[in-house]
């Protein structure tokens, strides 16, 4: 219906994902682009003598207000990079910032983002090497825009990618979903509600470092973001050509998060997160996996929340789509599809 | 249809306009249409307004209704 | 009173109690029935989306079949109620304010989220009171408000609409598309095509209405009814009280939301209702004009409709209606959703067609998300 770009396109469901295949991976699609994972793992000719490899990934952040409870567009640039670099295995070592400024823009307000990236970026270990700053006449822009990229390097061995996903591998949770969705959305005008959730925006290479030492066949790591766990969760189904089932009463979810969903009608796997890693790993080394995030820094309440199935599998309807099912406490099943449109408050 | 969740009056002020909790997050509720509603009532909250005054006795009878049934009388 | 005893009513134990019981009823009913399923018809969409959160379908035996009615007012707005409201983001000068809902309903043409696109002032807000301030914060701005729902929300359009007459808000209007849900369900009971062995009617709609509306579905249709609320407790006791009267053969309404629904309903309500509107006829989408199923803004608060303010009509495109969609038989409950050619291929949540595609709640949607099976 629409010959235009929509919010529904940038909302990290079904519109956005149509959009990327139709616009952009059919136009320049490569075998590595076409893996589909948050970062890519690269080895140019010139490093392989070596052994080592790049991973390599970008994020641009558009959020508003630029700061809001737990955070700011500084750190999200900062963290949302580090992560994706850190869902391939990878040290986070080098970013890259480019802002965009709106014409008017307080220097006092840039200035607070900044130093939040230098704190984010200490907190991770990297170095932001290179940047760019444009300014843009006022109307044009959102006060401050920020695009991340960032470069680290991949320990030799370690191959993770969501197509590793195997039937009986263990979901791991580092912690409760959908405080950052929320905490932003108290901010947005229309809504007017309060709720006492901070974003969760942390640096999580340290965790998944800890994850892969305890437990080294992990398969892949992923972080939930934008479109939430139903997204990240469904995207692992289909590289792996499985079905994922996830015990409700077993994801952490914080109190306000869920009274703020109920309030405005959100579904809570939905919710966007900017400091939480999804781990799949082998059954043998689940209880391992879980202890190394419980005791990493952003880990404390992670939590085994489902396995991986095999689309045979005799509890699942034999519907033979590689979709995410959910358990729920009474014990029946439903399925866990993915965000389709913007995420709306609804009343009805 | 009509999407309403309980939630506790926290305080109302001389507007009848009432602070209203779930589960920790707090918003205005207008109470228009419950001129009863008191501190510490829940209210089923639908689109900003407080539409009803959830009544505890007949939850109460519901769920004794309930715990009745053979097949829970026998777990209990 | 404390928060334990309404968590009461998603409590697991109680569900497997209450499961328990209604498999032996189903196990029963099987019995009599043989191949003949019972088909019971959940009347409002926020029971069809909270049926399929707690799974219930993947556990209901084969004698029970659950069907979605005409249950969300978004669903049933007609195309020609949605091209006015998409004539008034043409108004120079104004912004549309509206429920998340109505964003993607399609009209002839085009919907609100797509002229948001195209430049239109177009706000998403949570409640018609953020609209009135809004309009009372900015009084040189022109303020229109969708004002979409059943009975539930009509009430709450009357408090609003009789706030900004008090605090003279020139610059705030509303389009109705309001519909009342007892003439639905008679025009539905009446229907003889219609295969239906019970009703499990709205619970929110009742707070407001009380329950004597309904009697006419016992007397003059026959039609064996329950009042449902939304917790899983909530609606396993309202389908166990349904079947247990089925079973009885006793034809008679049953209102197992009493902590939310009296006999008498909301009467402030009711009064504000009665303040601000008239009823009317109104097109439902699928269904057809039904005699006095709408509310409209009655005399007195007849210059806050945007609808003459701003000369609508005249903005407003010539309506098509859409071809192959089978939301009408859904919505009437003789065809599911899976039994449409367009479902699941043209017609998708991302590219909705009919209606009940649209909404997050419809039944298409909710099919189309939740479903537990046979599709591959």
């Amino acid at each position: 219906m629409s010959d235009r770009i929509t919010m529904a396109h940038g909302s990290g469901g079904t519109q956005m994902q149509e959009l990327v295949e139709q616009a952009f991976t059919s136009i320049y699609g490569n075998a590595l682009l076409l893996t589909g994972d948050d970062a890519a793992v690269l080895q140019p000719e010139e490093l392989q003598a070596s052994g080592a490899r790049l991973a390599f990934s970008t994020d641009s952040y558009v959020v508003t207000p630029p700061v809001f409870p737990g955070g700011d567009i500084g750190r999200l640039a900062v963290c949302g990079t580090v992560n994706d670099l850190a869902t391939s295995g990878a040290r986070p070592l080098y970013l890259s910032l480019g802002f965009i400024l709106e014409e008017g823009f307080l220097l006092a307000e840039l200035k607070r983002i900044v130093a939040s990236i230098a704190t984010a970026a200490e907190q991770a270990g990297v170095l932001v090497v290179t940047g760019d700053t444009k300014v843009v006449e006022q109307g044009k822009g959102d006060g401050i825009y920020i695009n991340s990229s960032g470069v680290g390097v991949v320990a030799p061995g370690v191959e993770l990618g969501g197509r590793n996903c195997k039937p009986g591998d263990i979901i791991v949770c580092s912690g409760s979903l959908g405080d950052h969705g929320i905490a932003i959305m108290s901010m947005r005008e229309g809504l007017n509600f309060e709720a006492p959730l901070q974003s969760d925006a942390a640096p999580l290479d340290k965790l998944t470092s800890a994850v892969l030492a305890a437990a080294p066949h992990t398969r892949c790591f992923r972080d939930p973001t934008r479109g939430g766990l139903a997204s990240t969760l469904t995207e692992l189904a289909r590289q792996s050509c499985t079905c994922m089932l996830v015990e409700e009463d077993k994801v952490p979810i914080k109190d306000a998060v869920r009274g703020a969903a109920d309030m405005l009608g959100y579904d809570v796997f939905h919710l966007a997160n900017e400091g939480k890693m999804i781990a799949v790993v082998p059954e043998e080394e689940a209880a391992a996996a879980l202890l190394a995030m419980q005791q990493s820094p952003y880990g404390s309440d992670a939590a085994l929340i489902g396995t991986v199935v095999s689309v045979e599998h005799p509890e699942l309807p034999r519907s033979h789509k590689h979709q995410v099912y959910v358990r729920t406490s009474l014990g029946t099943l439903r399925v866990m599809d993915v965000l389709s449109g913007e995420q709306l408050p609804r009343i009805c | 249809m009509c999407l309403a969740i309980p939630a506790k009056i926290e305080s109302i002020d001389e507007t009848r306009t009432a602070q209203v909790s779930v589960l920790g997050v707090t918003r205005v509720v207008a109470l228009d249409l419950v001129p009863h509603a008191a501190v510490g009532s829940y209210v089923l909250v639908h689109a900003g307004y407080a539409i009803e005054v959830v009544d505890e006795t007949i939850a109460q009878e519901t769920l004794d209704l309930i715990a009745e049934f053979p097949e829970l009388a026998q777990g209990v | 009173m404390n928060m334990n005893l309404l968590n009461k009513f998603k409590d697991p134990e109680l569900l497997r109690g209450l499961l328990e019981r209604m498999l032996l009823l189903a196990h029963k009913i099987q019995e009599r029935r043989g191949e003949q399923p019972l088909c019971l018809m959940e009347v409002c969409g926020t029971h069809t989306v909270a049926i399929a959160k707690c799974g219930l379908k993947s556990v209901l035996p084969p004698a029970i079949k659950l069907i979605s009615g005409p249950g969300c007012p978004v669903c049933v707005t007609a195309h020609v109620d949605i091209d006015r409201i998409i004539a008034a983001t043409r108004v120079p000068q104004a912004t549309i304010m509206t429920f998340g809902d109505m964003m993607r309903v399609p009209g002839s043409s085009t919907s609100l989220e797509a002229r948001r696109a195209e430049g239109a002032r177009i706000e998403v807000v949570y409640s018609p009171l953020d609209a009135l301030s809004r309009a009372l914060k900015h009084p040189k701005q022109q303020i229109i408000f969708v004002a979409v729902g059943f009975e539930t929300t009509t009430p709450l359009i009357a408090a609003t609409l009789k706030r900004a007459k008090a605090a003279g808000a020139e610059n705030f209007s509303i389009l109705t598309v309001h519909k009342r849900v007892t003439p639905a369900l008679s025009a539905l009971a009446s229907d003889p095509s219609l295969a239906i062995d019970g009703l499990i009617l709205p619970g929110h709609v009742s707070t407001i209405i009380g329950t004597k509306p309904y009697g006419v579905l016992a007397e003059q249709f026959g039609m064996p009814s329950v009042i449902a609320g939304f917790d899983p407790v909530d609606l396993l006791l309202a389908l166990v009280q349904l079947l247990e009267g089925i079973e009885g053969s006793r034809t008679e309404l049953v209102n197992a939301y009493g902590r939310a629904v009296h006999e008498q309903g909301n009467a402030e309500a009711c009064a504000l209702i009665d303040e601000v509107f008239e009823v009317s006829d109104a097109v439902w989408r699928g269904l057809g004009v039904i005699c006095e199923s709408g509310h409209v803004l009655n005399q007195a608060y007849d210059s806050f409709d945007a609808g003459k303010r701003f000369d609508l009509p005249s903005l407003t495109e010539p309506t098509k209606e859409p071809k192959g969609c089978s939301c009408g038989d859904i919505l009437r409950g003789i065809m599911t959703p899976n039994d449409c050619l367009l479902f699941g291929t043209a017609c998708t949540p991302t590219h909705p067609i009919g209606p009940c595609m649209v909404s997050s709640e419809g039944s298409c949607a909710a099919y189309y998300k939740y479903q537990i099976g046979e599709r591959a």
